[in-house]
């Protein structure tokens, strides 16, 4: 479980999150985001993605441990 | 002391290290020259006006670019094609964005980009599977330049059996974007044009046939597509292929390049993307950073006269964003000129920013991501033969013509 | 500091948080981030952990997260002492102690007050109280109205169409439920946004299926004999039977456990100067209390040194920040709270953003785009120059005009834009109700000009 919150006065619409971890970020219009606050642990890659990809750097991930991310990574490219 | 600044940038032989000269350049932050064009490099005026909607984009509202270099370099033959949205403003502008977005990415297509890991897996695989002798590999030539023409193929649906064409032609387009200054320029014209008309001809059949029988590729889904903005015409179908190719593909070489190309200059941030393949993802932030694949937008004009930095800046003049040299900009960022992937405050101006940010960022993050892990992974200790590499013409799609590399292997 | 008590503060000092929502805890974190080794007690009324409310009308309603799925991410360790479900009860200023509604007492050297808002309940206590008649404010408030909208009511009434209560009407209407909006005001959104914005907002709304009533009250609410809600009354005389109703009238401010402490709280908020310190009743500002997040009130020199009460997220974060650097500095240190107001709201589809104090505009003009095709943005002037901004999916080109605020520039804006349509080329009035008529969802309220200003009153808690 991977905790979140995204400081929608910053976010933009870019929808790199949206684009990059479908299944926790949604646009909702072509400008809206809503999104999951509780990412399961399968999307910690996908929300790391997300995360480094967002042009506002406007979401913020609770102890989104870097190495575990990393290593998971792989595993999402497969 | 600082005429002739913007030539010197322009001067193929500043092409390898433009960063002195983007430096100089922030001393002035809004240059301007007799009747060249309003050049702005500082990080924050870039941001701003990027977001301000006193510029535009729309060729149609410069007064005049006798001064400026690179006014409409390259694109004379795209004179039969209506603008591109890159160069419209809103509403035109936002209108075939979001048509174009539709079946590319959310709200209505979330899972397009996500789909094609696998893709890019596959492709990427077999392009290091066939590198060859590992003694002397081009980099560009045999990996950066095929990988995002194959993806754009995909993406778009174009057959696989048409894949080799589109190959063809996309490099015949490329290399016009990028002239030998030797060849001569009458031929390499009509190549240009002779290649443009058959990619028109062979794109055109293809929406012809997709209208008749869709399928779930992107072009389909153009060509089929009446959503509240309406549907393309074949032309503005045509000329936004023709970008999503262009742009799609020029940019994503570079990125790929100049990041092989700054791993190689940095062995140990190599060998840690080697150990942490996940390192690639705020890796490709820091590139886009510190060697932007777009180097500068040489295309926003004033719709009044404006003021930056207590600088008038004409209506109707020439402005050049140097969004490479913002990216450096030591007001901005702590100890700019430091490759750091490991930097906690990477905003980069790279992609741009407001409503023209790039359109294809997601997937170029994704394949350059994918392509440097898997060359950081599979290449036995890999070196550069050449030092600086030699550079491609163009100084706004800035890269490497060739990256020379000599490795021990190639893993599997 | 020469006689080092700073720093004895920060290496054992007591600081009390009392709220822990948003506010709480980002002031937590930055008081640990700025070196705070003492103790730390965190006090909030709910039993859980810090929360974010604004998935509540939203995600949670759209059944697309659990509202107990909300927790807040934590930016770092806050080591703290929590004491959660223990509302606190009173407060001694002479001995700095709270107290805590079961009796215990929490000695501190410096006091956060963030205890934020509530729901403002149906006014009927009797109708409040039947089944289905909900408000919506905390995680239980939502997980409770989402689980009656998943069991798939024939008629939801929403009263009152503030942002929450668009932003349920629209999260209704995405579900296929049909839904009743009922507004004393013109149109929905028009204590925050004006009438020329509010209009499109109601086309918004009637577009989508919604049932918009405005100008009308609804005078009572009627349940059957197993004590369930089956009905709504209306100011025209009208009856409408709907199964939920959902009170959206807007909030109360959390002050009422200050009432006789002599800190100058009421129900427009605890007022606090520029630095987050509380005034006291007789408008001497504390030392040892601060005060941050939609309970607050502070004079922003952007709008007129008005004190500005704003029930929003980023100034929730920002507020606690610069009182959590504050409490820990010396007073050359200390800086303002100078952030320009902005929020946002997603509905039906459409993201809504806003700069600045639109309420205290005369005027608007779009200077983008068009209210017909719902994406715009309208400028809102006060005395000739901008004062605020809203933009209908139209959001990057916001920050824009946040520095136009920020810079005082003149209004109307005296130059061309791109997508500059025929209705933008003059302003208009901007057509927000009469200050003095209560509304339902003013995200800024202004509340008058310094202490000294005859229009400031202190208004005794226990009104």
């Amino acid at each position: 479980m991977l905790r979140l919150v995204v400081d929608l006065n910053r976010c933009q619409g870019y929808a790199q999150c949206a684009f990059l971890a479908p299944d926790v970020f949604a646009m909702h219009g072509d400008e809206g985001l809503l999104y999951d606050p509780e990412a399961e642990d399968a999307q910690r890659a996908r929300v790391a993605q997300a995360v480094a990809a967002c042009p506002v750097q406007a979401i913020l991930v609770d102890e989104l441990d870097m190495a575990a991310a990393q290593g998971a990574g792989e595993a999402s490219h497969a | 002391m600082k005429h002739g600044i913007l030539t010197d940038i322009l001067d193929y032989s500043n092409r390898a290290n433009p960063y002195p000269l983007y430096e100089e350049l922030r001393k002035t932050p809004v240059f301007h020259d007799g009747d060249g064009p309003y050049v702005i490099s500082t990080y924050f005026d870039i941001q701003s006006l990027l977001h301000d909607p006193r510029l535009s984009s729309d060729a149609r509202n410069l007064a005049a670019t006798a001064g400026d270099p690179l006014a409409e370099s390259g694109e004379e033959g795209a004179a039969a094609l209506p603008p591109s949205f890159l160069k419209l403003d809103p509403p035109e502008h936002d209108r075939l964005r979001r048509m174009t977005n539709r079946p590319f990415g959310p709200p209505h297509s979330p899972h397009r980009i996500d789909g094609m890991r696998d893709d890019l897996r596959g492709i990427v695989t077999g392009l290091i599977d066939n590198l060859g002798d590992p003694g002397r590999i081009d980099l560009v030539d045999q990996f950066s330049y095929p990988f995002p023409v194959t993806m754009i193929c995909r993406l778009l649906g174009v057959p696989r059996e048409d894949e080799a064409r589109f190959h063809v032609w996309a490099d015949t387009l490329a290399a016009s974007l990028d002239p030998d200054p030797d060849s001569d320029p009458t031929e390499r014209d009509k190549t240009t044009h002779d290649a443009r008309m058959e990619l028109g001809m062979y794109l055109a059949g293809l929406i012809e046939e997709r209208r008749k029988d869709p399928k779930d590729d992107m072009l389909s889904q153009l060509a089929v597509a009446h959503g509240e903005d309406g549907s393309m015409s074949t032309m503005e179908l045509l000329s936004t292929a023709a970008l999503l190719l262009i742009a799609g593909h020029e940019t994503t070489v570079n990125l790929i390049t100049n990041g092989m190309l700054t791993l190689l200059r940095h062995p140990d941030v190599l060998r840690q993307l080697r150990e942490t393949p996940g390192l690639a993802v705020p890796l490709v932030e820091e590139l886009l950073r510190f060697e932007p694949p777009v180097q500068l937008l040489p295309q926003r004009t004033p719709l009044v006269d404006i003021e930056v930095r207590g600088v008038t800046i004409p209506k109707g003049s020439s402005m050049w964003l140097i969004l490479a040299s913002g990216n450096r900009d030591p007001h901005r960022f702590e100890d700019p000129d430091r490759f750091d992937p490991y930097r906690k405050d990477i905003q980069h101006l790279g992609l741009g920013s407001g409503i023209h940010s790039c359109f294809g960022a997601p997937l170029a993050r994704l394949e350059a991501q994918l392509a440097l892990s898997e060359l950081a992974r599979r290449l036995e200790n890999p070196q550069l033969i050449e030092d600086p590499p030699p550079y491609r013409q163009n100084a706004v799609l800035r890269g490497p013509r060739h990256l020379y590399v000599t490795c021990d292997g190639i893993r599997s | 500091m020469p006689d080092g008590a700073l720093e004895h503060l920060k290496r054992e000092g007591r600081i009390v948080v009392v709220g822990a929502s948003l506010a709480g805890l980002r002031a937590a974190e930055t008081l640990r981030d700025k070196g705070f080794a003492g103790s730390l007690t965190m006090i909030g009324d709910e039993p859980y952990e810090p929360y974010d409310r604004p998935p509540l009308s939203k995600q949670v309603l759209l059944g697309r997260a659990g509202a107990e799925r909300t927790a807040l991410p934590r930016r770092r360790e806050i080591d703290a002492e929590w004491r959660l479900g223990v509302p606190a009860a009173g407060l001694d200023m002479a001995a700095r102690r709270v107290k805590l509604a079961d009796g215990d007492e929490v000695p501190y050297d410096r006091l956060l007050i963030a205890t934020g808002v509530r729901a403002r309940p149906w006014p009927n206590e009797a109708e409040a109280e039947l089944e289905g008649v909900f408000v919506l404010r905390t995680r239980d408030d939502g997980a409770a109205l989402a689980r009656r909208l998943d069991a798939g009511p024939r008629r939801v009434l929403v009263v009152g169409a503030g942002f929450t209560g668009s932003e349920i009407a629209s999260a209704c209407r995405e579900r296929g439920l049909e839904v009743t909006v009922a507004e004393r005001g013109d149109a929905p959104l028009v204590g925050a946004l004006g009438g020329v914005v509010g209009a499109v907002a109601a086309e918004l709304q009637r577009e989508n299926g919604v049932d918009l009533r405005t100008g009308i009250m609804v005078t009572a609410l009627e349940g059957d004999a197993t004590g369930r809600v089956r009905a709504a009354h209306f100011s025209d005389g009208t009856t409408l039977e709907c199964d939920v109703v959902v009170v959206s009238l807007g909030a109360q401010r959390n002050t009422e456990w200050l009432s006789g402490s002599g800190l100058g709280a009421g129900p427009r908020g605890i007022a606090c100067d520029a630095g987050c310190r509380a005034f006291d009743i007789r408008g001497i500002v504390t030392d040892d209390i601060f005060v941050a997040g939609d309970v607050a009130r502070s004079p922003h020199p952007l709008f007129g040194y008005q004190f500005l009460s704003l029930e929003h997220w980023g100034n929730a974060v920002s507020q606690a920040e610069t009182a959590a650097h504050n409490m820990l500095s010396e007073s050359t240190d200390r800086r303002p709270h100078i952030w320009v107001p902005a929020f946002w709201s997603t509905q039906f589809g459409v993201n809504i953003k806003s700069v600045g104090v639109p309420p205290m505009g005369t005027e608007i003009m779009i200077t983008q785009g068009s209210r017909a095709e719902r994406r715009f943005t309208g400028v809102y002037g006060y005395q000739g120059r901008v004062i605020g901004a809203v933009t209908f999916d139209n959001c990057r080109w916001l920050q824009f005009y946040q520095q136009q605020i920020e810079a005082t520039a003149p209004f109307p804006p005296p130059f061309p834009t791109v997508d500059r349509r025929p209705e933008g080329q003059k302003a208009l009035p901007a057509d927000f109700p009469d200050p003095s008529l209560p509304t339902h969802g003013p995200t800024i309220t202004l509340s008058g000009y310094s202490p000294a200003d005859r229009r400031m009153t202190f208004t005794p808690a226990g009104h």
